[in-house]
């Protein structure tokens, strides 16, 4: 078997609060291979953005090891991660977080500028592809207050995905949206799961959690339940059922007019 | 980063707060702005003052007769006029440091001419005279040395004699009369213009002095010798050597006070120049104050910037902005604003300085030095006040960024 993408063993997350110490993380284990696609869930507090900040390089346990694709993440100075982040990580949040007063295609060329390993030429080319994958290729010069919230969160998914990375880490990515637009970023999860990248979701909604093919629940900073979902729903499947429902109710409510 | 990156990215977000950008340069604009003008004048003034002196004559040294140190009206002068032919002839031979003497004789009187006359200034002088004075002649000569010893009737006109009394054509080798001895005309002067005191200097006619004396003025005495050193490094040495030759040739004895006097008169205008540079510099400093309040403007504004920008850097950190990333964004964010408000200030002072110069009729000139410090100033100021705020941004810790409100 090939090396996971992620391993964590014993990893812990003590804040210092004056006095008291809160404990975020106590011993969590995990591993993710390549290719799969996990829900995080849990309650309020329970400790997931903890979790998804430590894997995502933006925080360093307590105790415990991390490797990230085989890189030892410990012991890492702040720009060695920085650097991590920017080769291996995409980031997608619940408040999206574009850059305001920017344009999309800006907006997802920006990681591409920060790249120190020379792999990307033609950055904004690769920010039109990226926004066109995602299927904003017609929004390309909109800034994010034109954009509706669905719109925004593609974007930022497009930036995620831009300079190719081997994880996609999603904080609450459906929280700011509409059932309707979740399902569709979910969709788009899924597909880009299936092109092979690794995708790991937190979220408190079990219908979003429907969509992974394993579920790790999270409970006073352990992990509680880690298991595999036996059938995952396709969303883009559910995508289609619910235009389908929609253009039925609207035809419904025509001939009730007429 | 790739530097036209940074500068991309930095215009941009410069732009995207126009009003607030504008106003923050503003202070920038104007003291560069400031400087610029006060830089301008002073050196207008400067270099007017050294056109004054270099118009005096080279290394001009000037001895006239009677005791400065006699205090009141100058007595000494008055009682005996002691400054003969003799001293001059004794100075020419017995100085190692001069360049070129001339006695000068000084009367007035009518030039008259077949078509008008004129009441002018004349000058009994010796072939040194324009030398001394740094001074040519534009038509014909200056009377030469047999002149001198011969006491020919030659005379060398002033620009404004020949305006008024030959306008339309070249008055060499015309008869005139000073008063009612007739004269050659040899050669016409180059215009000099004013004295800084508004002298007119071109209304002068030039004999040799032998013939002023034998033939105008009926005096033995000179108004005044003229000389010049060799170098304005011997100024001082060349004022002792004449001193001393004068009193022997005066035969005053140890103790006895000068019935001379020696002048430099370019000191006195160096003293005039080093004062106006002196004030160029204070004047300049003042405004360079107004230039470190810009920085602070710009100081404010980044650190309001960095406030209002948290997010932006938890953003640009999360997706692998290293710190030094960050700091030099907003570093180069801070200098280009505050070099765009010095090269808009540079205009300013120069659009200033000009409309000052024309109101106000001063010469006003900037050095090209004073434009390079300018510029090289206001980019350092971007970066002095500019680095506090860019540290500040670059030390934030990503996740807290992130969640900034
Ligand atoms: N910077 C911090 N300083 C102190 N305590 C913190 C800090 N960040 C998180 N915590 C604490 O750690 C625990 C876990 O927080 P975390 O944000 O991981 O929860 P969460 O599962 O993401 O919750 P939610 O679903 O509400 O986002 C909480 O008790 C929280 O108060
Ligand atoms: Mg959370």
């Amino acid at each position: 078997m090939s090396t996971p993408v992620i391993e964590l063993t014993g990893v812990t997350k003590v804040y210092q609060m004056g006095e008291t110490e809160v404990y975020a993380l106590r011993g969590v284990d995990l591993s993710v291979s390549a290719g799969e696609m996990i829900a995080v869930m849990g309650s309020s507090g329970s400790g997931k953005s903890t979790l998804m900040n430590i894997l995502g390089c933006l925080d360093v346990p307590t105790a415990g090891s991390y490797m990230l694709d085989g890189i030892r993440v410990n012991g890492m100075t702040r720009n060695e991660r920085a650097d991590l982040r920017n080769r291996k990580l995409g980031f997608v949040f619940q408040g999206f977080n574009l850059l305001p007063r920017t344009t999309a295609v800006a907006n997802v060329e920006l990681p591409l500028l920060y790249d120190r390993t020379g792999r990307f030429t033609s950055t904004r080319a690769l920010a039109v592809e990226a926004l066109t994958r995602v299927g904003l290729g017609a929004r390309l010069e909109h800034q994010p207050s034109e954009l509706s919230g669905g719109q925004q969160q593609r974007v930022a998914i497009a930036r995620a995905l831009v300079t190719q990375p081997t994880l996609l880490l999603a904080d609450e990515p459906t929280g700011n949206l509409d059932s309707k637009t979740s399902i569709e970023v979910m969709a788009l999860f899924q597909e880009l799961n299936e092109q092979g990248i690794t995708v790991i979701v937190v979220t408190h909604e079990p219908d979003i959690a429907q969509y992974a093919h394993r579920v790790v629940d999270v409970r006073d900073g352990r992990i509680l339940r880690d298991h595999a979902v036996a059938a995952p729903r396709r969303a883009a499947d559910d995508v289609r059922t619910i235009d389908t429902d929609a253009d039925g109710l609207r035809a419904t409510a025509l001939q009730e007019v007429v | 980063m790739k530097i036209n990156t940074l500068l991309t990215m930095a215009t941009s977000s410069i732009l995207k707060n126009k009003m607030r950008t504008m106003l923050t340069m503003l202070g920038i604009v104007i003291g560069v702005g400031a400087v610029i003008v006060m830089v301008a004048v002073g050196h207008g003034a400067q270099s007017q003052i050294e056109a004054q002196i270099k118009n005096l004559g080279t290394n001009l040294i000037v001895i006239t007769p009677g005791s400065s140190a006699a205090g009141g009206a100058s007595q000494g002068a008055q009682t005996f006029n002691r400054l003969t032919i003799a001293d001059a002839d004794k100075i020419t031979a017995e100085s190692t440091l001069l360049s070129a003497v001339s006695p000068v004789i000084v009367t007035r009187t009518q030039v008259i001419t077949g078509s008008g006359n004129w009441r002018t200034e004349i000058n009994g002088v010796s072939t040194d005279y324009l030398t001394i004075r740094d001074w040519n002649v534009t038509s014909g000569a200056l009377f030469t040395n047999d002149d001198v010893v011969a006491n020919r009737k030659v005379a060398v006109l002033g620009s404004t004699i020949v305006k008024n009394l030959f306008p339309d054509s070249d008055p060499v080798g015309s008869q005139i009369q000073l008063g009612n001895v007739p004269f050659t005309v040899v050669g016409v002067l180059a215009p000099k213009g004013q004295t800084s005191s508004g002298v007119d200097q071109d209304d002068i006619v030039l004999v040799p002095y032998t013939t002023a004396q034998d033939r105008l003025s009926g005096f033995t005495f000179l108004g005044q010798i003229l000389a010049s050193a060799q170098s304005p490094t011997d100024m001082t040495a060349a004022q002792d050597e004449i001193r001393s030759i004068m009193r022997e040739s005066h035969g005053l004895p140890n103790g006895a006070p000068d019935d001379f006097t020696v002048r430099d008169q370019t000191a006195i205008a160096q003293a005039a120049t080093s004062t106006t540079s002196v004030m160029t510099g204070l004047l300049a400093a003042i405004a360079s104050i107004s230039l470190v309040v810009g920085g602070i403007g710009i100081m404010n504004i980044m650190l309001v910037s960095v406030t209002e920008r948290t997010r932006e850097i938890g953003i640009r950190m999360a997706i692998g902005a290293r710190g030094s990333d960050v700091l030099t964004q907003f570093l180069v964010e801070s200098v280009v604003m505050s070099l765009l408000g010095g090269l808009i200030g540079l205009a300013v002072g120069f659009g200033g300085a000009a409309l000052l110069g024309h109101l106000m009729g001063w010469s006003t000139s900037t050095p090209l030095i004073a434009v390079a410090a300018a510029v090289g100033f206001s980019a350092a100021v971007g970066m002095f006040f500019g680095f506090y705020p860019a540290r500040k941004a670059a030390a934030l810790d990503p996740i807290q960024a992130l969640r900034y409100e």
